[in-house]
């Protein structure tokens, strides 16, 4: 396999084989494959081609555009390392955007980017690179990973600002054993200057935000494309059940949501329910969001075993939270119940509740809605 | 060592051609709108390679156009035979459904302006009758366009009888014809072509250089505004030295059209023979009217991007679907038309030869797909489960 490697002679003697570094065009992921180049793999970039830019309405900046993948291809070719662009298309639809269609009109709020790090990048894409005969896939996420003995622990990155443990708590030992996440343990500062000094196009390139396939935020409107189905208009209620108004239809809401609801009242009011058989979304003063536990389904232990155990822990309900202090139930049926030190907002159900011992991820699963 | 396998994607310039061009890349670089002796020149190297196209075409001189190659004559024949036919509220369109996208993004932007378009089913065998075109036709149809023959899986379109039923009915008829030219006979005139688009770099001759064959009295729409360079109908200083190359190139090509068509048949033959033999494996398109050097294949439960790029790696150079502007493959528009279901399309390889593809090159090609193929299916979820009976198989 010598064609699908470097095109140039790396300048240090290749110490860890060979890597296929998934490029998004960003500057992260630009400077993922000069750090790994720099220290001596032999690299190759590629560029997932994940939906048309149509199905997105229209968009510049999201991670599918032509116009990232010359960034991605330029940056490959300053290294002088070959570039590919895979077309996962299909791939994409089924795992991430069908499903985060289908979860928002059950009335779960879904993290398309935790599947498509599953699915995707670390299903499909490292498949792929297997087939071609890499070693490892890399990609610029901020997270670390580390070989304990036999078992590979997963990371919070040394940028605790960067952090992007929380998306990869889906990740396998077999996946952790054939990923590299060169970011992990620099700064995002050092990360731009690097990619800069080595005139990588895109170091001054803006950060990627938000959801690639809803770019401009309305993710109603992602929903409506997606599964073609229009929302429905049905009641807002209040806890005990008294219509406060109508809803543009329950796929425009999500819990804890308190702007664009279009209801007046002496209090602020939040979502605080959502019922997909009456069409209804409840809503409440914020003390109605206040919970004391919750339970987590389709729990992922990143050490491959189930702790049986209750655990102290600290839980992440979003990326960029501080861990809450709780203790872990583990359950049957891969569920895990997790008790709040003190009572949190919870988000939506569908989300994704991620479980820390220090900085390093003990697994994570999604949100259940409340009995 | 290298194997190549894509001369649909473009070819290797011949020495003629080279040869024709350098002149007017070194000491002729006269421009040919010049009124001194020295751009006359190369008016004069322009005009020559205008009449050696023609009388490789049967044509007259005046009737080419030379552009930049066969997406702009694609485009202007389409938009040129709009204008012709709004003209007397004419606003329907017959064509195909496996064009190039030249043609098929064309139809596109002229249905936004309100033509009417009809693509004609191309059946399993990629191929379309004179019977369709003649029942499509209707009183307001301005234009009838159907590529000579598919750049994807080689099909080759009753393109005289085509022309005929256009005649009758007093409708113009466009034929793409860029993977025809040098490789199959054209006689304009005797198989009543109305318009027809070439692109040099198809028949060894260099990019960037076309021409857009127009019967006397189909005028032409202007897509480049400007002089009044080739009649003042594609403003623009002449490309003289691909222009020059093309003309020697096609004139090579047609001397010899019949004996390579003969030869590189043969090779054509036996890499479908080898390759059929693949399990789960299908030719597509008619297995016999197709362009000498064009090979097309479905292999079941792979995906064509991983194959090429292992291909790549043995030295291969070959091609799967059409290629987007990404570099990113999408299933074959062209697969489509023909009934291949997507996840058949996506596990697809062109490979299309010339005369300079030697037998062991095609002895390699044949074990080189069989291994890759072989290999590809040993680490597919896919062909498991296709091999378990968890899921059919389709060919």
């Amino acid at each position: 396999m010598t064609r699908l490697s470097s095109r140039t002679a790396p300048t240090v003697k290749a110490v860890g084989g060979r890597v296929l570094v998934a490029m998004s065009g960003g500057v992260d992921s630009s400077a993922a494959a000069l750090l790994l180049k720099r220290r001596g793999y032999d690299c190759a970039g590629c560029t997932m081609k994940l939906f048309d830019s149509g199905d997105a309405g229209l968009s510049r900046r999201t991670c599918c555009s032509l116009e990232d993948v010359e960034y991605a291809r330029a940056a490959a070719f300053r290294l002088g390392i070959p570039h590919w662009v895979f077309n996962f298309k299909d791939a994409f639809r089924a795992a991430v955007m069908e499903k985060f269609a289908a979860g928002y009109e059950s009335g779960l709020t879904p993290n398309p980017c935790i599947d498509c790090n599953r699915y995707l990048k670390f299903g499909k894409l490292l498949d792929r690179a297997r087939v071609l005969g890499f070693d490892y896939l890399a990609t610029g996420h901020y997270a670390r990973i580390e070989r304990q003995g036999q078992r590979y622990a997963l990371k919070k990155a040394l940028d605790e600002s960067k952090d992007q443990s929380y998306f990869l708590y889906g990740m396998t030992q077999d996946q952790l054993a054939h990923t590299l996440f060169p970011l992990g343990g620099h700064q995002k500062s050092e990360v731009r200057k690097a990619a800069w000094k080595a005139g990588l196009a895109n170091a001054g390139k803006r950060d990627s935000q938000d959801i690639c396939f809803a770019p401009d935020g309305d993710y109603a409107a992602a929903v409506e494309r997606i599964s073609g189905n229009a929302a429905v208009p049905g009641n807002f209620v209040d806890t005990a059940g008294r219509v406060l108004g109508t809803h543009r239809g329950i796929v425009r809401y999500t819990i804890g949501q308190r702007r664009g609801l279009g209801v007046s009242a002496r209090e602020p009011l939040y979502v605080c329910g959502i019922s997909v058989r009456d069409n209804t979304v409840t809503l409440g003063g914020k003390e109605a969001l206040l919970r004391a536990w919750m339970e987590v389904g389709a729990f992922h232990w990143i050490s491959g075993t189930a702790q049986e155990r209750p655990f102290p822990c600290g839980v992440k309900l979003r990326s960029t939270q501080k861990e809450l202090p709780a203790t872990a139930y583990p359950a049957e049926k891969g569920r895990v119940c997790v008790v709040f030190d003190e009572p949190q907002r919870v988000p939506a159900p569908g989300q994704a509740a991620v479980l820390y011992e220090g900085d390093t991820v003990l697994g994570g699963g999604e949100i259940l809605p409340s009995a | 060592m290298m194997i190549y396998a894509d001369n649909a994607a473009t070819t290797k310039m011949s020495r003629t051609a080279v040869d024709a061009m350098l002149p007017y890349m070194d000491e002729l670089y006269g421009n040919p709108s010049s009124l001194y002796a020295f751009g006359q020149e190369a008016k004069e190297a322009l005009e020559d390679a205008r009449g050696r196209i023609a009388a490789c075409l049967v044509c007259e001189p005046r009737e080419l156009t030379f552009t930049s190659g066969g997406s702009e004559a694609d485009n202007q024949a389409i938009r040129s035979a709009a204008v012709l036919g709004a003209r007397k509220g004419k606003r329907h369109i017959v064509s195909t459904a496996f064009e190039h996208h030249a043609v098929l993004h064309t139809l596109k932007k002229l249905e936004k302006e309100g033509f009417a378009v009809t693509l004609l089913d191309v059946h399993e065998n990629g191929l379309v009758t004179p019977e369709q075109v003649r029942e499509a036709i209707r009183p307001d149809t301005c234009l009838v366009t159907v590529m000579y023959a598919n750049n994807e899986i080689g099909t080759v379109q009753p393109i005289s009888e085509i022309g005929a039923a256009c005649r009758e009915a007093g409708v113009l008829f466009h034929t793409d014809a860029v993977q025809a030219a040098g490789h199959l006979p054209i006689d304009i005139r005797a198989q009543n072509i109305d318009l027809l688009s070439l692109s040099a770099h198809k028949f060894h001759g260099p990019k960037g250089a076309g021409a857009l064959y127009a019967r006397r009295g189909a005028a032409l729409t202007n897509l480049i505004e400007g002089g009044a360079q080739e009649r003042g109908r594609r403003a623009g200083t002449e490309n003289v030295p691909a222009i020059a190359g093309m003309a020697a190139a096609l004139e090579e090509a047609c001397a010899h059209l019949t004996e390579n068509a003969v030869r590189v048949s043969a090779l054509r033959d036996r890499l479908m023979a080898g390759l059929s033999e693949i399990p789960h494996s299908v030719l597509n398109g008619d297995p016999a009217k197709r362009l000498p050097g064009n090979v097309n294949f479905c292999f079941e439960g792979i995906e064509g991007e991983s194959l090429l790029l292992l291909l790549d790696d043995k030295g291969v150079c070959a091609s799967s679907g059409s290629a987007c502007t990404s570099g990113s493959l999408d299933p074959s528009h062209v697969l489509l038309a023909i009934g291949r279901p997507h996840e058949i399309a996506h596990g697809s390889l062109r490979l299309t030869i010339s005369e300079e593809t030697t037998e062991e090159e095609i002895e390699y090609l044949i074990e080189a797909v069989r291994d890759a193929v072989s290999y590809l299916r040993s680490m597919s979820p896919v062909w498991r489960d296709l091999e378990s009976g968890k899921a059919p198989h389709i060919i």
